[in-house]
């Protein structure tokens, strides 16, 4: 999995791409607990991403806890395939997919 | 009837050779761009788990491709403890975020993709079952 960063003052884009699954999860994660610092908004790029499994959700869930703390947190560019995982697992009702 | 099987070392990175494994076996029979996510997802979320919590040094998989009706099953052979996680309750997904346990989801989300999952106790080895209609 690739993870592109762009920040801009205190929003950071992470583009995601590949698939976030338990080999690439806690790359992710330690993306996400080193940037939060200040952080007053958090957007997950998901347009090439092919898939999410549970432990890719785990660091969703965690980082959103986090910036509901903070700030806000998105997720744009979700693909069916990933959007029907969001919808079985609840994740939908929890992230805020735009 | 098409059966090809493989065996790995149980540890997490090894995930990715299984995935290959399974997408160039299936790749000859055309599998729909949903049903090869899925399958890849559940993989993960199998494999992961044996490794997580079974103790066994390798896994092995069968995989078959029963031609006619396109229904593919890939079973995990592993000789760690006795483990079903087809016995554990389905996490709650209507919790609020505050609230929300990540335990479980992975092979809720397997029982929810899949076609159909089986687990079998044999001698001392463990048969972890997934069933899925490729296209």
């Amino acid at each position: 999995m690739k993870i592109e960063q762009t920040r801009d003052n205190t929003t950071l884009t992470l583009a995601l791409e590949g698939r976030l699954d338990t080999i690439t999860a806690p790359e992710l994660e330690q993306v996400v607990n080193a940037s939060l610092d200040g952080l007053t908004a958090l957007i997950f790029d998901f347009a090439k991403l092919e898939y999410v499994s549970s432990a890719g959700l785990r660091v969703l869930l965690s980082a959103q806890k986090k910036m509901n703390k903070q700030g806000k947190m998105e997720v744009k560019n979700v693909c069916a395939e990933i959007m029907e995982v969001l919808d079985i697992t609840g994740f939908s009702d929890i992230l805020t997919i735009v | 009837m098409a059966t090809k099987e493989t065996t790995v070392d149980a540890s997490i990175e090894k995930g990715e050779a299984l995935t290959a494994f399974v997408e160039s076996m299936l790749e000859p029979y055309e599998p729909s761009p949903k049903a090869t996510i899925q399958v890849d997802v559940a993989i993960d979320e199998v494999f992961s788990n044996i490794v997580q919590y079974s103790g066994a040094k390798s896994v092995t998989v069968v995989a078959n491709l029963d031609e006619p009706t396109s229904m593919f099953s890939l079973t995990f052979v592993d000789g760690g403890k006795p483990y079903n996680p087809l016995e554990n309750d389905d996490p709650d997904v209507s919790l609020p975020v505050e609230e929300r346990q990540i335990g479980g989801l992975g092979i809720f989300l397997v029982k929810k993709t899949m076609d159909d999952v089986q687990y079998e106790r044999k001698g001392d080895q463990n048969y972890f079952t997934i069933f899925k209609k490729i296209r």
